[in-house]
C-alpha cells in the first residue's frame, strides 16, 4: 500500500492518488476523490451507471484498474457543467424529462457525450446504439433519446423561465441535482469516520446453522468490531410490513428460510470486513429440503407456525352466482397462466449510514417510506417513536422494492450498539439476493359473455409465491380479487387469490401488487370472447367498459371520474389504422408476422378499504415560504408536482418556495410512495395546505378571494399593498381517501378513486424463432388531470417499458440470476416508439381533478402484447415471460 | 510477485510469469477486465473473492495493433472490441466486425479484447465463432519459446483453454482466404444490447462464379466450446451459393451439444441453429438481405 501516489486528470484538474493499482476507477472516484457523482450499480459492467470518459472513450469505471487510468483524462458528470456541450446536453435532459430518479442519468451523460462530440446531430439509431450500454429503470429511454438528439438545440441558449401552474410542463425541480451528480443517494453521503456493515447471508433456501465462538474471527482480523448477531437485536428481532406481521428477522435464529436470509453482519474497518472469507466463518450448517413449489407447500409442514398451511392470506370477492352465470352463458373462456419473479431491479442498491446521537438514532437511507422505517427501526432497537429520525436519501429507484426496510434495522443496531456512525452498501447480487420481488402467480379464470357479446360471469382462482416472508402479500392477495375482472361491467364474479409460503425470496410490493399479472389472465379471456362473439376486440371491450354510474363487484357505484370508454374512442382510430398496416404487412408472407393487440385496466388508487393519509404543511414567516413535504420523489416527480399543486392552491409562484423534504424530524407523515397514490392524496393535502396558507393570509390582509399575492424575497403583496409578517403563518392539509373496509365476500368501496387506461401493442413475431420485435405502443391514460404532462408521460413510458420486460424477457431465478446479464431488464434497443394520449376526467376527490398513474402504467402493457402475439400468430402465450423458446413452442404446439 | 504488477515489455511480463508461485493459484491476466473484474464483484457477494496476484498485460508495448503480414493478419493481445469494430478490415472479417458491435455495450467494447475473450473460454465468447471460421490460429508466448495453436486446439471445455501456467497468449493469426470471401455472424438474444446469446452462427465462404469453392461454419452456445461443423461445409462444397441454405439439416447439427438453462432449452438451440444457418447462408448469398 506504500505505493507511490498515480496522476488521473479528472475534468481538466491533475489529482494524485494514493490507492493500490486494481482498485477500480469508480472506487477511485468515488472514495478517494469526492466524485459521487459517479454511481455504482453493478461493479460488473452490466449496468453502465459507473460510465466516465477515460482518454475520451466511455468506458465502465468499474471495470478499469486505477493503473490503467493514470496519465489519462477522466471526464466525469461533475465536470459536465463547464463545457458548452455538456451544459446543453443537462439543459436537454431537463428539458425533456430525461431524468426520473437520476441514478443512471450520469452514465446516460457521459455515454451520450461520446456520441455528440463526434455526432454533434446523431439520429436516433445512433443515440440508441451509443445508450445501449446503460440501463434505466424509470424512464423507458424515450425521453433519454429524445434530449440526446435534440441537445444541439441547447448550445449557448439560456434557459427559458418555465411556468409552475397546474397542467404546465414545469422542469422537474430535483433535476438539476441529479444532473450535476450533487444529488446524494444511500451511498453517496457518510462520516468518514463511519464503519462498514457488511451481512452474512445464507447460499441455502433452507437450512439450520450454529454459528460458533466469533473470538477467533475478530483475533485474526484486527479491523473487525463486532459480529452481530439475533442475540444483539436490543427490541424486537423481526419486521414486516403489517403492525401485527413483524415475521422476518433481523438476523436468523437458527433456522433460514430463503437464499439471501440474513444470519449476521460484521462491522469494522472496510478494508477488514471486505478481507472476511465465507470458509473463514464459525458456520455449521444443516441444509434442509426447501419448498419451491407454492401449490406443493399447501399441502407441505409449515414455514411459520403461525400459519399451519402456508396460506398467509386468502382475499376474495363474490357477487352475484359466478357458477350459474357461467353455465348459462352463450359463450366461454377458460385457461391457466403463470409468471414468475420479477426483480425491481432499480438501479441504486440499497444503501445508507447510521448514527446514534445521545438517545435518538438517525438514519439515512435510501426508502420509499420514512414514517414505515422509523417504526421498524424503533421496534428492532425498542426505543419510542420519536427516538427515530429517519432522512431519507435521494432515490435511485423504488417501483415497490424500497417500501421494505433493507438496511436501516441492521445499521441502526450496528450504529446503537457500537456508538460510531454505521454505513453499508449492498452489492448488485446481495440486492438481487435478498430484497423482494413481483409475486410469482398461477392463475385459473373462466369467463362468459351473451351471444351479443355482454359479459355474464367471471371466476378467477390465484394462487401467489409470498416466498419466505409476508411482505406486501396481504396486499396482494387483497388487491387482486378485487381487480382481476378488470374494468369492465360484470354481473357475476368469484375471485379468490391466496398468498403462499415457500422457501424463495420474499415477495412485496412491485409496481401494481398483483394486478399486472391478473390482468395477463383476464385480458386473455376476452380476446377469445370477442372472436367467439365476432366482435372486434377494441370493441368488445368498449361494450364491457365500465361506465360513470356502473357498481363494481365489490357493490361500489362509481359516480364519476371513469375515463375508460374515453381511452378506448381516442385509440379507436390509431387501433384500426395499425390493424390495417399489419394486415397489408401480412399479406407480403414471409416468417415474419405482424400483430396488434389491446388491453384495458383499473386501478385502485391508495390503500385498499384502509386508511392512508397523508400530511402536508406550508408556512411563510422570516425564513420564507417553506413547503414541507414528507412524501418522498423516487424519480416519479412528485416532489414536482405537489409543489405545482400547493402553488397554485396558494397563489403563489413556484419559485418562491423553499422546500424541505421527506425528514421524519422536519416533515409530517406522508404516508408512503406506492399505491400511486401521492398525486392524488398528499397532492389533495397540498392542496390543502396551499389553500389554507391563503386563507390565513387573505384573513389577515382583509382581502376577497380572488386577492393577488406576490412573494419578493419574505415580503408579501397582497393586491399590491405589503401585508407585515411578524410571525409564522401556517397551512396544514391532511388527507385521507374515504373507503370503506372489505367484508368476508369482498363487499365495500376499497378505493376513492381508479385509474383506468387501455394500450395497443403493435409487433411482428419471427415465427422462426420465437422473436417478438416491438414496434410501437399507444397509450391512452385516465390520469383525472395531468398536473404536469411531461412527468405523466415519463410515468407512462416508464411503466410500459417494465411491463416489457415482464412480458418478454423477465424472469428472477434464484441463485442463478443474481445480476444484470443473466437477469435482463429492457435496453434502449427494446422499447418502441410510444404514444400517450391523457385523458382528462376529473376525479371530485383528486387534486385539481388528478388521480395516480404509476402503477396504471404498467398494467396493460404485458397483456396487450400477449394479445398481439395471439393476433400475429393465433397463439395464446400461457407462461410469462414469452422467451423466444416459449413462444416457438407455443407455435409448435398449436400447429400440431 | 507483488499483488500486482503492469510490465512494459513482453520480456518482463514472461519473466515475472515464469518466476510467480503458483501456490494461490497462477497470476491472472488481466487486459480490458471486462470478465475479471465482474467475476471478483460475483464472488465478492458471497464472500468468495480469493486474492490472487494480477499481472496486468495492457501496459506491454506494442501489442494494441492489427497488422497485415502477407500470408495473415495478426491481431494483437491488446486489439479492443472497438478497435475491431471500426478499423477497414477485408470482407472475411464482417462476422468478426459484426461479433465485435454486439458484444456488451460501447463501455465492454472499449476496454474488452478479443484475446481475453478467447481466454476467458466461455461456450458463449462471441469472438470464437468467427474466428473458428477463419482457421484462426492463436500465438503463445512463453521463457520456453512460442507456439501457435489453431483456436479449435486452444480451446479445451467449458472456461478451460491450453495456456500453460507461464504462458501469455499474445495474438490471434487470421489466414488470407483464397480469392473472394464473405463472412456473416448472427447472434440470437432475448433483447437488443448488452445480451448474451442463446445461439450464434458465423460463416466465410468463398465461392467464384457463384459457386461454392469452401464454406467454413461455426456455431457457438450451443456446446461447451462452440465448433464447425465439417459435415455441413462438406456438403456445401461445390455448391450453387444461391442453393447453400435449402442445404442445411438438422442432421448437420448431431456434433452439438447443447443445454437447456435460463436463456432457453436445448432443443430450442438446436432448431434456432437450423434457422440461423439458413439464413445466414441466404445472406452470404445475398448480403443485403443479411443486413435487414
Amino acid at each position: 500500500m506504500s505505493a507511490p501516489p498515480l496522476t488521473l486528470t479528472v475534468n481538466g484538474t491533475p489529482r494524485a492518488v494514493v490507492a493500490p493499482p486494481e482498485t477500480r476507477l469508480s472506487a477511485v472516484l468515488r472514495d478517494g476523490l469526492g466524485l459521487t457523482g459517479t454511481k455504482t450499480g453493478c461493479d460488473a459492467g452490466d449496468c453502465g451507471a459507473c460510465t466516465v470518459l477515460l482518454r475520451g472513450a466511455p468506458v465502465c469505471a468499474c471495470l478499469v484498474p486505477l493503473a490503467q487510468a493514470a496519465g489519462g483524462a477522466v471526464l466525469t458528470v461533475e465536470g459536465l457543467a463547464a463545457m458548452p456541450l455538456g451544459a446543453a446536453l443537462q439543459a436537454a435532459f431537463l428539458h425533456h424529462g430525461a431524468a426520473q430518479c437520476g441514478i443512471c442519468t450520469p452514465g446516460m451523460l457521459l455515454a451520450a457525450m461520446a456520441l455528440l462530440e463526434a455526432t454533434p446531430r446523431p439520429d436516433e439509431a445512433a443515440a440508441m446504439e451509443a445508450l445501449g450500454g446503460v440501463l434505466c429503470r424509470c424512464t423507458g429511454y424515450r425521453k433519454i433519446l429524445e434530449a440526446v438528439c435534440d441537445a444541439h438545440r441547447f448550445l449557448g441558449t439560456p434557459p427559458v423561465p418555465a411556468s409552475g401552474a397546474v397542467g404546465a410542463r414545469l422542469p422537474r425541480i430535483d433535476g438539476p441535482a441529479k444532473l450535476t451528480g450533487a444529488a446524494l443517494y444511500g451511498a453517496d453521503a457518510a462520516p468518514a469516520d463511519a464503519l462498514w456493515l457488511r451481512p452474512i447471508r445464507s447460499p441455502h433456501a433452507h437450512a439450520r446453522f450454529r454459528l460458533g465462538d466469533c473470538a477467533p474471527l475478530l483475533a485474526r482480523h484486527p479491523g473487525l468490531h463486532r459480529v452481530l448477531t439475533a442475540a444483539d437485536v436490543p427490541g424486537r428481532n423481526g419486521f414486516g410490513i403489517y403492525p401485527d406481521i413483524k415475521d422476518q428477522p433481523v438476523f436468523c435464529d437458527g433456522v433460514v428460510r430463503y437464499r439471501g436470509d440474513c444470519v449476521a453482519a460484521l462491522v469494522g474497518e472496510r478494508a477488514a470486513v471486505e478481507a472476511v472469507r465465507a470458509e473463514e466463518l464459525p458456520l455449521e450448517w444443516e441444509v434442509l429440503p426447501p419448498l419451491s413449489d407454492p401449490e406443493a407447500a399447501l399441502a407441505a409442514a409449515p414455514l411459520h407456525p403461525r400459519w399451519p398451511d402456508n396460506v398467509l392470506t386468502t382475499g376474495r370477492v363474490v357477487s352475484g352466482d359466478a357458477t350459474a352465470a357461467l353455465a348459462g352463458s352463450a359463450h366461454l373462456a377458460e385457461g391457466a397462466w403463470q409468471t414468475g419473479f420479477v426483480e425491481h431491479a432499480y438501479i441504486e442498491p440499497e444503501a445508507g449510514w447510521a448514527q446514534r446521537v445521545g438517545t435518538r438514532i438517525e438514519v439515512f437511507a435510501t426508502t420509499q417510506a420514512p414514517y414505515m422505517d422509523l417504526e421498524e427501526v424503533a421496534g428492532v432497537l425498542g426505543i419510542p417513536h420519536d427516538a427515530v429520525r429517519i432522512i431519507p436519501s435521494a432515490c435511485g429507484g423504488g417501483f415497490g422494492g424500497k417500501l421494505d426496510v433493507s438496511v436501516q434495522p441492521m445499521l441502526a443496531i450496528a450504529a446503537w450498539l457500537l456508538r460510531r456512525p454505521v454505513r453499508a452498501a449492498w452489492s448488485r447480487a446481495e440486492s438481487m439476493a435478498s430484497s423482494t420481488k413481483r409475486h410469482p402467480s398461477r392463475i385459473t379464470a373462466r369467463a362468459g359473455c351473451d351471444a351479443a357479446g355482454r359479459l355474464t360471469g367471471f371466476a378467477f382462482e390465484g394462487i401467489f409465491d409470498t416466498g419466505a416472508y409476508a411482505s406486501w402479500g396481504p396486499t396482494v392477495a387483497g388487491r387482486v380479487p378485487v381487480h382481476a375482472m378488470g374494468p369492465y361491467r360484470v354481473p357475476s364474479v368469484a375471485t379468490r387469490a391466496r398468498a403462499v409460503f415457500t422457501h424463495q425470496p420474499p415477495s412485496g410490493a412491485f409496481r401494481g401488487f398483483g394486478v399486472p399479472q391478473a390482468a395477463i389472465a383476464q385480458e386473455a379471456l376476452w380476446d377469445q370472447l370477442a372472436d367467439a362473439v365476432g366482435l372486434d376486440r377494441l370493441e368488445f371491450r368498449a361494450l364491457n367498459a365500465l361506465r360513470a354510474g356502473d357498481t363494481t363487484a365489490t357493490g361500489q357505484v362509481l359516480t364519476q371520474s371513469v375515463g375508460l370508454v374515453a381511452c378506448l374512442d381516442a385509440l379507436r382510430p390509431r387501433w384500426q389504422a395499425l390493424r390495417a398496416e399489419a394486415a397489408a404487412r401480412n399479406t407480403r408472407g414471409g416468417p415474419r408476422r405482424h400483430g396488434v393487440g389491446i388491453a384495458c385496466m383499473w386501478y385502485g388508487i391508495g390503500n385498499t378499504g384502509m386508511s392512508n393519509p397523508s400530511t402536508m404543511r406550508v408556512t411563510l414567516g422570516p425564513e420564507g415560504l417553506v413547503f414541507h413535504n414528507g412524501a418522498v420523489d423516487i424519480g416519479q416527480g412528485s416532489t414536482t408536482v405537489l409543489l405545482q399543486i400547493v402553488a397554485e392552491a396558494l397563489g403563489l409562484r413556484t419559485e418562491d418556495f423553499t422546500l424541505v423534504l421527506g425528514d421524519t424530524d422536519l416533515t409530517a407523515d406522508a404516508g408512503k410512495t406506492s399505491a400511486s397514490r401521492q398525486t392524488f392524496v398528499s397532492g389533495r393535502a397540498a392542496q390543502e395546505a396551499g389553500a389554507a396558507l391563503r386563507q390565513a393570509i387573505l384573513l389577515r390582509a382583509n382581502a376577497g378571494e380572488d386577492a393577488h399575492l406576490r412573494l419578493e424575497g419574505s415580503r408579501l403583496f397582497v393586491d399590491g399593498r405589503e401585508l407585515a409578517l411578524d410571525g409564522v403563518l401556517e397551512g396544514i392539509g391532511r388527507f385521507d381517501p374515504p373507503t370503506v373496509p372489505l367484508d368476508a365476500d369482498g363487499q365495500g368501496i376499497p378505493y376513492a378513486t381508479y385509474g383506468f387506461a387501455a394500450q395497443v401493442a403493435a409487433l411482428s413475431v419471427d415465427t422462426e424463432l420465437g422473436t417478438v420485435r416491438l414496434e410501437r405502443i399507444v397509450a391512452a391514460h385516465d390520469v383525472g388531470r395531468a398536473i404536469n404532462p411531461t412527468l405523466v408521460e415519463g410515468q407512462i413510458h416508464g411503466g410500459i417499458a417494465q411491463g416489457i420486460g415482464l412480458a418478454l424477457m423477465e424472469e428472477y431465478l434464484p441463485g442463478r440470476t443474481e445480476n444484470l446479464h443473466d437477469y435482463l431488464i429492457p435496453t434502449t434497443g427494446d422499447v418502441p416508439e410510444i404514444e400517450c394520449i391523457l385523458v382528462e376526467d376529473p376525479e371530485a376527490l383528486g387534486p385539481y381533478g388528478a388521480k395516480g398513474i404509476g402503477e396504471p402504467a404498467l398494467v396493460p402493457t404485458a397483456p396487450a402484447i400477449f394479445s398481439a402475439i395471439r393476433d400475429a400468430t393465433g397463439v395464446t402465450i400461457t407462461q410469462a415471460p414469452a422467451l423466444p423458446h416459449r413462444v416457438l413452442a407455443a407455435i409448435a404446439e398449436a400447429s400440431r | 510477485m507483488a499483488a500486482y504488477r503492469r510490465p512494459g515489455t513482453l520480456a518482463e511480463a514472461l519473466a515475472l510469469l515464469a518466476a510467480a508461485p503458483t501456490e494461490q493459484g497462477a497470476p491472472l491476466l488481466l487486459a480490458g477486465g471486462t470478465d475479471i473484474y465482474p467475476a471478483r464483484a460475483a464472488a465478492a457477494a458471497w464472500l468468495r473473492d480469493a486474492p490472487r496476484p494480477v499481472l496486468d498485460l495492457s501496459g506491454i508495448a506494442g501489442m494494441g495493433a492489427i497488422e497485415d503480414t502477407g500470408g495473415h493478419h495478426r491481431i494483437g493481445a491488446g486489439v479492443t472490441w472497438a478497435m475491431l469494430r471500426d478499423q477497414p478490415l477485408p470482407p472475411w472479417f464482417t462476422a468478426l466486425r459484426d461479433a465485435a458491435r454486439q458484444v456488451g455495450g460501447m463501455q465492454v467494447q472499449a476496454r474488452g479484447t478479443l484475446l481475453g475473450n478467447l481466454c476467458n473460454a466461455s461456450p458463449a465468447a462471441d469472438g470464437v465463432p468467427p474466428l473458428l471460421a477463419l482457421d484462426a490460429e492463436v500465438e503463445l508466448a512463453s521463457l520456453r519459446g512460442t507456439r501457435r495453436l489453431p483456436l479449435g486446439d486452444f480451446l479445451l471445455g467449458y472456461r478451460r483453454t491450453a495456456l500453460a501456467p507461464d504462458e501469455i497468449a499474445t495474438a490471434v493469426l487470421v489466414p488470407k482466404p483464397e480469392g473472394s470471401a464473405r463472412s456473416g455472424f448472427l447472434k440470437l438474444g432475448a433483447r437488443a444490447y448488452l445480451v448474451i446469446s442463446i445461439v450464434m452462427v458465423a460463416g466465410v465462404v468463398e465461392a467464384a462464379a457463384g459457386r461454392i469453392i469452401r464454406a467454413r461454419l461455426a456455431v457457438g452456445a450451443c456446446s461447451a466450446v462452440a465448433q464447425r461443423l465439417p459435415t455441413l461445409e462438406a456438403a456445401l462444397a461445390g455448391l450453387p451459393l444461391a442453393d447453400a441454405a435449402a442445404m442445411v439439416e438438422t442432421a448437420h447439427l448431431a456434433t452439438l451439444s447443447p443445454i437447456d438453462d435460463m436463456r432457453a432449452t436445448a432443443e430450442y438451440r438446436r432448431h434456432a441453429t437450423l434457422v440461423l444457418l439458413r439464413r445466414l447462408l441466404a445472406g452470404l448469398a445475398a448480403p443485403e438481405a443479411l443486413a435487414a
